[in-house]
């Protein structure tokens, strides 16, 4: 079987495992609280994959990503609100204010060494949850933003559109993210992580590489704000706290820096835990702090540090279920199709 | 006139929040110097410092005398602490990348604050520190408050201290050693461990002072109060040249009166976004900070 059969192979593979899984929503076998959570749980997914390209192959620790995911969200309400956009258009406008808003922050502080985003970040998620509060013309003021336009009112349709929409989102941001870090522009993010002088005595522009990565990761940070707000209806500058970012920076270590599959599995995995262990309470907010101090010490690598850190690869299973010798390892891929 | 006489009694004010800020700010720039990790938890040994302050003080009742007492243990507490967060978690990754370090800190950092959430005796609502009844002298139409002289004693006092310890003491001068070059002053038979230890204890203690001092100006504790004056005195470091002793505390003085004065004449909600603001200001200009050595990156 040739490689462009293979693909298109894992790409029927990937669009049925989506529909059959829109069907089980559907025809609620996945109930509709089951159905929210999982909603929730991509999104997180999205932003923490978006995360993992800045900080997991860039090598970058960036703390504010919540603050990308309210300025999406934001947007996103304010041009569904105010400027009657349709949805699509609201969606993608949300994640470009918030690609921007990368961008004018990385334009100072990426010339840096890394220590320095870490802190502007987190300074940016905090004076953005700020300024939530004070504009409240726009945003609703610390009472919350109520009344934004859902995806649909019909009542069947009401839990399968968004899920289907987010779930569409995730595999698109996967393919993207996968070709983007297997071309030469994905060699040089990584090569950044790896050793910053080297990469620039290598040839590679560290700044613009930098800048190129913080951007998508904000613009990936916005695009699951943006899913979220006609999702959810409602938007309080609290939820997007502190706290948030390090939820998307803990998916991220514990499904393993610098792996995809990794970032899918935990973010999903991870929400679908916070769920469960709601009877916690309070107490849950140790907890997380925990897994993150002994996922650094003793399992650096995360999760897919114990699978030798590979990349899940669809197609490599399609040519081993075919019984055929696999094609050259890892130029494939679409990690969708392992979202459950 | 008044106008004038508001310039500096906001100037005051802001001398006495940015000597609170000064002491924080060493001892991320401490740390920073001897194993170049910027230590989030640092804020947080400010909140714990403030709590060992206030359950002394409950026990003891409060009067002058057992106010400067209380900072006796407060330091020792949040000395300990500091010691054992470095032992325990920061030591193990010293020879991985600094991004595992950085977000270890984050977790310490979360650790300590959710953990003071949970812990039945402290919980999430706001408690009021114990304060000396307010007395204001009156110096040239300006107010001064005793907590605002409290202040400037306990932290020209520790810097005083700090000064002779840096400069006066072996251990202090190891200190400088390490910070300069680790591996050199390993060979010279500096026991790079125990100064790093050394360096935590002294940051730590320092952090829980300045915790105590600001819970005697805003007497209202909770588990999350470190986080801001944290991230100021951080700030602070970085543009008083982060590494650099002196620098922290010019970047503390001068961001405690920007601060006070944004407040005073401007608009209390910017006096955040100022903080930041000048943050990227120096990054861009001056990345080395005020008082900070150019360095080149070693290969």
């Amino acid at each position: 079987m040739s490689k462009k059969t293979n693909t298109i192979a894992s790409a029927l593979i990937v669009a049925l495992f989506l529909i059959l899984l829109n069907l089980l929503v559907w025809f609620r076998v996945i109930g509709e609280y089951t159905s929210q959570v999982l909603t929730i749980a991509g999104i997180n997914a999205i932003i923490a994959l978006g995360l993992n390209l800045i900080s997991g192959f860039t090598g970058q620790l960036a703390l504010g990503h919540a603050g990308f995911m309210a300025v999406g969200a934001y947007t996103t309400a304010a041009l569904l609100m105010k400027v009657n956009l349709p949805m699509a258009l609201a969606v993608l406008g949300g994640a470009l204010m918030s690609a921007l808003f990368g961008f004018l922050i990385g334009l100072p502080t990426l010339r840096l060494r890394g220590d320095y985003l870490a802190i502007v970040t987190l300074g940016f998620g905090e004076i953005i949850r700020v300024l939530m509060i004070n504009l409240p013309e726009l945003t609703g003021g610390p009472a919350g933003l109520k009344g934004i336009p859902t995806y649909t009112t019909n009542f069947a349709w009401r839990p399968v559109i968004p899920f289907a929409l987010v779930y569409l989102a995730l595999t698109l941001v996967v393919v993207l993210l996968n070709n983007l870090l297997n071309s030469s522009h994905g060699a040089a993010i990584v090569s950044i992580r790896e050793d910053e002088i080297a990469a620039n005595a290598m040839g590679v522009n560290v700044f613009y590489y930098k800048l190129f990565a913080f951007t998508l990761s904000a613009f990936i940070g916005g695009l699951g704000g943006a899913l979220y707000a006609p999702f959810f209806g409602y938007l309080s500058p609290n939820m997007f706290n502190f706290q948030k970012s390090v939820e998307f920076l803990i998916i991220v270590v514990l499904g393993g820096m610098g792996n995809l599959t990794g970032t899918v599995v935990a973010g999903i995995g991870l929400t679908y835990l916070q769920e469960i262990l709601r009877f916690l309470k309070d107490y849950r907010l140790v907890i997380y702090p925990v897994i993150l101090i002994i996922v650094m010490l003793f399992q650096p690598s995360g999760i897919m540090g114990l699978f030798g850190n590979k990349e899940f690869s669809l197609t490599r299973l399609v040519s081993k279920m075919l019984g055929e010798k696999p094609l050259g390892g890892e130029e494939s891929s679409d990690k969708a199709g392992e979202v459950q | 006139m008044a106008f004038l006489q508001q310039l500096c009694q906001q100037t005051l004010n802001g001398l006495s929040l940015g000597s609170i800020y000064a002491l924080l700010a060493l001892g991320y720039t401490m740390v920073y110097g001897v194993v170049k990790l910027i230590n989030f938890a640092h804020g947080d040994i400010l909140m714990v410092g403030a709590f060992v302050g206030y359950f002394v003080l409950k026990k003891w009742g409060i009067t002058p005398v057992n106010l400067m007492l209380s900072f006796l243990p407060a330091m020792l507490f949040c000395m300990i602490l500091g010691v054992l967060i470095e032992k325990v978690c920061y030591k193990p990754l010293r020879n991985q990348p600094r991004i595992n370090a950085l977000i270890t800190a984050i977790g310490v950092s979360f650790f300590l604050e959710n953990g003071a959430r949970v812990l039945p005796f402290i919980g999430p609502n706001p408690r009021v520190f114990p304060t000396l009844p307010v007395v204001n002298y009156r110096l040239f139409g300006i107010n001064i408050s005793q907590v605002q002289i409290l202040i400037f004693i306990v932290a020209i006092g520790l810097m005083l201290i700090l000064n002779y310890i840096i400069n006066h003491t072996k251990t202090g001068k190891a200190m400088q050693a390490v910070s300069f070059d680790k591996g050199a002053a390993a060979l010279m038979g500096i026991n790079v461990d125990r100064i790093i230890s050394f360096t935590f204890a002294l940051g730590s203690s320092l952090g829980a002072a300045a915790g105590i001092l600001f819970a005697s100006a805003y007497p209202q504790i909770e588990p999350y109060m470190g986080i801001m004056p944290g991230m100021k005195a951080f700030i602070a470091a970085v543009f008083g040249g982060i590494g650099s002793i002196p620098g922290a505390m010019l970047g503390g003085i001068i961001l405690g009166v920007a601060e006070t004065l944004t407040k005073g004449f401007l608009s209390s909600q910017l006096a955040d976004a100022i903080a930041f603001g000048l943050l990227i200001l120096i990054l861009v200009v001056k990345p080395s900070g005020l008082l900070g050595k150019p360095m080149g990156e070693k290969v």
